[in-house]
């Protein structure tokens, strides 16, 4: 293969230019359009697929299941059925704890919500005990201001009668009352 | 211009729907199937391309999701086109010419049985005139094959003798999804879906993905014992609104063909992404291809039809050929839009 050479990026590339309108300007014998709606609404059938359905089944038990990479041994959750590493599918399922440990956040001062979430929250990603990605969630039982990394936390779940095949079976995260996981044992993770 | 050629080929068995996997689950094994007859490591090709589009499964981002399957990190060279996969293929041939990169893996898939496929398609006109008036590719398809009836381009006995002939083909095609059909007789006396076309002239929704290497030079040589050269490879678009055009006449694929070489030399077989029977006959023409050409032995898309890989399929089928010594020149044709509007022409060949 040969070289290349830096690609030099032209002038003003991420300036906007102001939009000429001379074309549409020259007409005045009719008032200009502007905005049409064309509305379009379809339906799909959504397919988890074989590695999404096993994950979703799970957690309609009130359990945790992540995927193991052939190549790799990482465990993947929630799996998609392929190793995004190695590029293999990920067939061994492999059971996760209901617990996990911070390991980034961010403290939320704005309404994204729509009064879903009483501000501030916290996000955080969080590695469930026995995977190698965390995954995304809400914390709470804990001033904001307290959330670190290492933290632990126990995964608080709907009723039972409430559970579903969704993510949303986790209603949210709070710590477990365990001593934190130091920094340099999660130093792939953050 | 260098010499880039396939060597090596995968598809999925065609379903009208694979209702039980996901996209990367549905793609991942026909690009390790590839990858492991090109015998190339995984980790080690130089460019990567795919062709698909989020509106079939109605998956935003559906292609990165799919990246799973390619091994991407650490990071690799990788390139995406809404588009047929064999756009796809010509990106990798583009790269490879300008010394980027050696080798190329390419694939394409479509799931199209989430959604509803001939609305969906409507999506690809203009949205201000036509779009709003939800017009079906089944409606476009229509509307070209009477006029190309009218103008004695075809027929509706010959858009039958040539359903039968493509599903009967693909008896002998693993990967096909139709592989026979009633007689001529008992298809033309079926009733019209969108008149002129009967059911049996529309290409059937399917589920499905492919999947190609390409290297240059020494390196398909050292990897394949009989390389699918590519000699010839171009593309062409006619106007998008289908009223600005002729529909019995595809001027793009005429210029394709004569940059790609195709009556250069003899064209043993062709594949033809033909979705509709009244179309085959404005192909061939515009090809300038006679009667000694064998047109889709594999049963082209009448018989399996995955959105965004019938067109890669194409080149495909026409390189199976060649690997296997059965043929040493053949013509692939892979079209984008509605009506024939978008055309891909590749001359393929062997050596010795």
């Amino acid at each position: 293969m040969s070289d290349s050479a830096p690609i030099e990026l032209p002038e003003g590339l991420w300036s906007q230019p102001a939009v000429d309108t001379s074309a549409v300007d020259s007409i005045t014998d009719v008032e200009s359009v502007q905005l049409i709606t064309t509305p379009a609404k379809f339906v799909y059938d959504y397919t988890p697929g074989v590695a999404r359905t096993r994950f979703l089944r799970a957690i309609e038990q009130k359990r945790l299941v992540g995927q193991r990479c052939p190549e790799t041994q990482k465990v993947y959750i929630p799996p998609a059925g392929v190793s995004p590493v190695s590029g293999l599918p990920t067939l061994e399922e492999v059971e996760l704890g209901l617990d996990g440990t911070v390991v980034s956040y961010c403290i939320v001062n704005l309404d994204f919500t729509g009064n879903a979430q009483e501000i501030p929250y916290v996000s955080a990603l969080i590695l469930v005990d026995g995977s190698d990605i965390p995954i995304y969630g809400l914390v709470r039982e804990i001033a904001p201001e307290d959330v670190h990394f290492g933290l632990r936390l126990k995964s608080v779940w709907v009723e039972p009668e409430e559970m579903t095949t969704s993510f949303e079976n986790i209603k949210w995260w709070a710590p477990n009352g365990e001593p934190d996981v130091p920094k340099s044992e999660l130093a792939d993770y953050v | 211009m260098r010499d880039v050629a396939i060597i090596a080929t995968a598809q999925s068995k065609h379903v009208r729907a694979a209702s039980t996997l996901n996209e990367v689950e549905l793609i991942q094994p026909v690009i390790h199937e590839a990858i492991e007859q090109s015998g190339i490591g995984r980790h080690d090709f130089d460019f990567t391309c795919s062709g698909s589009s989020d509106y079939l499964a109605g998956q935003p981002f559906s292609f990165v999701m799919t990246l799973d399957a390619v091994a991407a990190w650490p990071p690799i060279a990788e390139s995406h086109v809404e588009m047929d996969g064999a756009w796809a293929l010509y990106e990798a041939w583009v790269k490879i010419q300008t010394g980027q990169a050696d080798t190329a893996l390419v694939y394409s898939y479509g799931k199209s049985s989430p959604g509803d496929l001939p609305r969906v398609l409507s999506r690809m006109m203009d949205p201000y005139y036509e779009a709003p008036l939800w017009p079906t590719s089944i409606d476009f398809a229509a509307l070209q094959a009477r006029v190309a009836i009218a103008d004695g381009v075809t027929s509706e006995a010959q858009m039958a003798e040539i359903a039968n002939r493509s599903r009967n083909a693909a008896a002998s095609n693993p990967f096909a999804q139709l592989t026979s059909s009633p007689e001529v007789a008992d298809l033309l006396s079926s009733e019209y879906l969108a008149e002129p076309l009967r059911k049996h002239d529309c290409a059937p929704i399917t589920d499905g993905g492919v999947a190609v290497i390409l290297a240059a030079g020494d390196k398909a040589r050292e990897h394949c014992t009989r390389p699918a050269w590519i000699r010839g490879i171009d593309h062409r678009a006619d106007g998008h609104h289908i009223n600005f055009r002729n529909l019995c006449v595809a001027p793009s694929i005429g210029i394709a063909a004569e940059k790609a070489g195709v009556g250069m030399g003899p064209v043993e077989v062709a594949e033809l992404h033909a979705c509709f029977t009244h179309q085959e006959p404005i192909i061939k023409a515009a090809l300038g291809l006679d009667e000694s050409t064998v047109v889709n032995p594999s049963g082209g898309p009448l018989a399996a039809n995955p959105m965004m890989a019938a067109g890669l399929i194409r080149l495909v089928e026409v390189a199976n050929r060649i690997h296997s010594g059965e043929v040493s020149r053949g013509v692939a044709h892979a079209t984008g839009g509605h009506a024939l509007q978008h055309n891909l022409v590749a001359v393929l060949e062997g050596e010795g």
